[in-house]
């Protein structure tokens, strides 16, 4: 089931950029077209390059399913801790409390045309990171899935 | 006695608690099972206790507001808005806390049953996952006061609902009913989000107050009406559109159909909250209240005459709760047709949507204890065909006892409560068209008659050679059972005091819509 050696060694070279794109685009959901959702899906991408160009017995060594399981479970725990975090300070579920705090993510946005501060936006893109993992994590699990039953007619 | 702190946030963790549970499951079922179903059944108290907490203060203190992400939680206009609700805002009010209450009750006691019910099958983190998610749709659905949210959760609800459906796969017969239950959910999700997106092209808002506001009842006002209508009538399964509930409900596990009975209640909620705030009187309401009325009365007559000749117990009783939704509709569309008269509203209104409401919390209980009483049935002889079933009265006493209860419940017989509120609803529907109480009554008395049925065939005669060693249902889901038994008595045995509390307060804060917006936009 694995594809040519051409197909396999770009996959290799590309695997690592895709992924690091994906999380540039989770990263900057803030400030740039994008967010979670999208930079997870990209980073998901990359899970399905591998499983396109090997078989799905050398896939499942390098990305497992209980791994990609749990980081769904993460990812959603993280985005929920953010909104519990809230209640912690004081304030109604959800309230952005890091914003314009001076911690993490906490600087004003300068106002008028600027390039863009990535420690901004308080909460949200702890948020952004938090669906990041659990889209990628959501995504791979599908694309598994998928490819186990292809596994099985093909022996 | 309760921290302030849970009662000021109660809105927000009664969401918040069944999903971080529900994400946590998984990890907890890694290390034991025993530790997983006390996490769950912990989980699921503590959600329970909060909804209960929240339902008695709103009973207490009024309608409760809950902004998410502000600073302030009563803040729903923030000072630089410009008068308009941004944020997604929780307005519970009475007719929301009788819908919370419902929840908390079921909730619990199908937590209790599907801990014994379930032991012995395979993907159990997955099923409680998918249970708590469940029941944060359901909260959401009847809490949230934002037509989008509202869309939300109803996914939430759908793709829960759905997995569950397909949980005991069943050569795949399973599956197909949840592949139907998914497609005609998703079809009435988006006819719901194109009417959503009808109301923000037209008046900038979300909010269901703010859209009540500025309601003008425009054609495309009237699209997004009948889409509404048509989404959340197929959803709590009124006949035209009821043909996914006899195979979801018998293919579901009886915990989880039990739990459906609920979820379809809370699209009921949606339709009635619709038509009764967002609407109100800028809608023509004889029109709309008959079109209800007629919803409901077919659901009635065709969902009890299918009943009638099913062989499979749980088939027979999904169409007994589409008979029994049209009950609800029939009282509530009685009050809705009689919307502008206040004369008439005093006279018999107010007592047909009392009854209808009534109903629902009534049939939740006892359509959810008889299908629970159905699950305990198959838990030990392995089948739900009627034919094979007899004299299981011998050893089965306790399952026997729920299943006449909840059997005279349904069939509206003193003193459980299926008769309080039937009658309520004969009494006043009477009045407004006595042809509409006649079908009432003989659909009532078909349903006696069914069930009488299918209570011979299931326990009377002599014990079967097969079935010598059957053994009774084990304690938990006699537990959960007994629970909605209990419920079912009391509320028959004191109708007057629940109405008074519990019934007529979300009957009042369905129809003053006035009050509904002015709690959320101030004293408009």
């Amino acid at each position: 089931m694995r594809m040519s050696k051409i197909v396999r060694t770009g996959a290799n070279l590309l695997y690592p950029f895709i992924i690091i794109f994906g999380l540039y685009v989770i990263m900057h959901g803030h400030l740039t077209p994008g967010g979670g959702f999208q930079g997870g899906a990209v980073v998901a991408t990359a899970a399905a390059l591998v499983i396109v160009a090997y078989s799905y017995q050398e896939v499942t060594g390098i990305i497992r399913n209980v791994a990609m399981k749990a980081r769904e479970s993460v990812g959603l725990l993280l985005f929920i801790g953010a909104g519990i975090a809230a209640l912690a300070v004081g304030t109604p579920f959800f309230y952005n409390f890091l914003a314009n705090s001076g911690l993490l993510f906490g600087m004003p946005v300068p106002f008028g045309p600027n390039p863009g501060d990535l420690n901004t936006a308080g909460v949200i893109p702890i948020m952004n990171v938090a669906v990041g993992i659990e889209v990628w994590g959501g995504l791979a699990i599908i694309l598994l899935y998928m490819l186990s039953s292809v596994a099985k007619e093909g022996s | 006695m309760i921290p302030a702190f849970i009662v000021e946030n109660s809105p927000a963790l009664m969401v918040i608690v069944p999903l971080v549970a529900a994400f946590i499951t998984p990890f907890i079922g890694r290390i034991s099972h025993a530790l997983r179903s006390l996490w769950v059944g912990g989980a699921m108290a503590v959600t329970s206790a909060i909804t209960l907490i929240l339902a008695l203060d709103v009973y207490a203190t009024g309608t409760r507001l809950y902004v998410f992400g502000a600073s302030a939680a009563s803040m729903a206009l923030p000072p630089d808005s410009g008068g308009i609700p941004i944020r997604i805002i929780f307005a519970v009010d009475p007719m929301s806390a009788l819908m919370l209450v419902i929840t908390a009750i079921s909730g619990f006691a199908i937590i209790l049953y599907s801990l014994a019910s379930e032991r012995s099958y395979s993907g159990l983190e997955s099923y409680y996952t998918l249970y708590l998610l469940m029941i944060t749709g359901i909260l959401g659905m009847v809490s949230t006061g934002d037509v989008f949210n509202f869309f939300v959760f109803l996914e939430i609800l759908s793709l829960a609902s759905a997995g569950l459906i397909a949980y005991r796969i069943d050569g795949g017969v399973a599956v197909e009913a949840a592949l139907k239950y998914f497609v005609l959910s998703t079809i009435g999700a988006l006819a719901i989000l194109v009417a959503i997106g009808i109301y923000y092209g037209e008046y900038n808002a979300l909010n269901m107050a703010m859209i009540a506001a500025r309601m003008q009842f425009s054609l495309l006002d009237q699209v997004a009406l009948v889409l509404i209508i048509a989404a959340l009538a197929m959803k709590c399964g009124a006949v035209p559109m009821h043909f996914w509930t006899p195979d979801a409900y018998s293919m579901a596990p009886s915990s989880i159909t039990a739990l459906l009975v609920v979820a379809s209640q809370a699209s009921l909620y949606g339709l009635f909250r619709t038509v009764f705030t967002l609407y109100n009187l800028s809608l023509n309401a004889v029109t709309v209240g008959w079109l209800i009325i007629i919803l409901g009365v077919l659901s009635m007559v065709v969902g009890v005459t299918m009943a009638i000749p099913q062989k499979n117990v749980k088939r027979l009783m999904a169409y007994h709760a589409v008979s029994q939704t049209g009950y609800m509709l029939l009282g509530v569309g009685v009050g809705l047709a009689v919307l502008g008269n206040q004369s008439l509203l005093d006279a018999f209104g107010y007592m047909a949507m009392e009854g209808g409401l009534f109903h629902i919390i009534n049939h939740a209980m006892y359509k959810g204890l008889l299908f629970l009483t159905a699950g305990a049935i198959f838990l030990r002889i392995g089948t739900y065909n009627l034919n094979r079933m007899g004299g299981l009265g011998h050893s089965m006493k306790w399952t026997m006892v729920f299943f006449v209860i909840g059997a005279l419940a349904i069939a509206g017989i003193p003193p459980f409560n299926g008769f309080a509120s039937k009658l309520m609803i004969y009494e006043s529907v009477f009045i407004f068209n006595p042809v509409l109480a006649v079908i009432a009554m003989v659909v009532s008395i078909l349903t006696l008659a069914s069930f009488v049925k299918v209570f011979h065939s299931i326990f009377m005669g002599p014990r079967l050679p097969e079935y010598a060693e059957v053994k009774e249902a084990p304690l938990p889901m006699l537990f959960g059972m007994g629970i909605l038994a209990v419920v079912v008595i009391l509320f028959g045995l004191f109708p007057t005091i629940v109405v008074e509390s519990l019934i007529t307060p979300a009957a009042h804060a369905l129809v003053n819509q006035g009050a509904y917006i002015s709690a959320i936009l101030g004293g408009a």
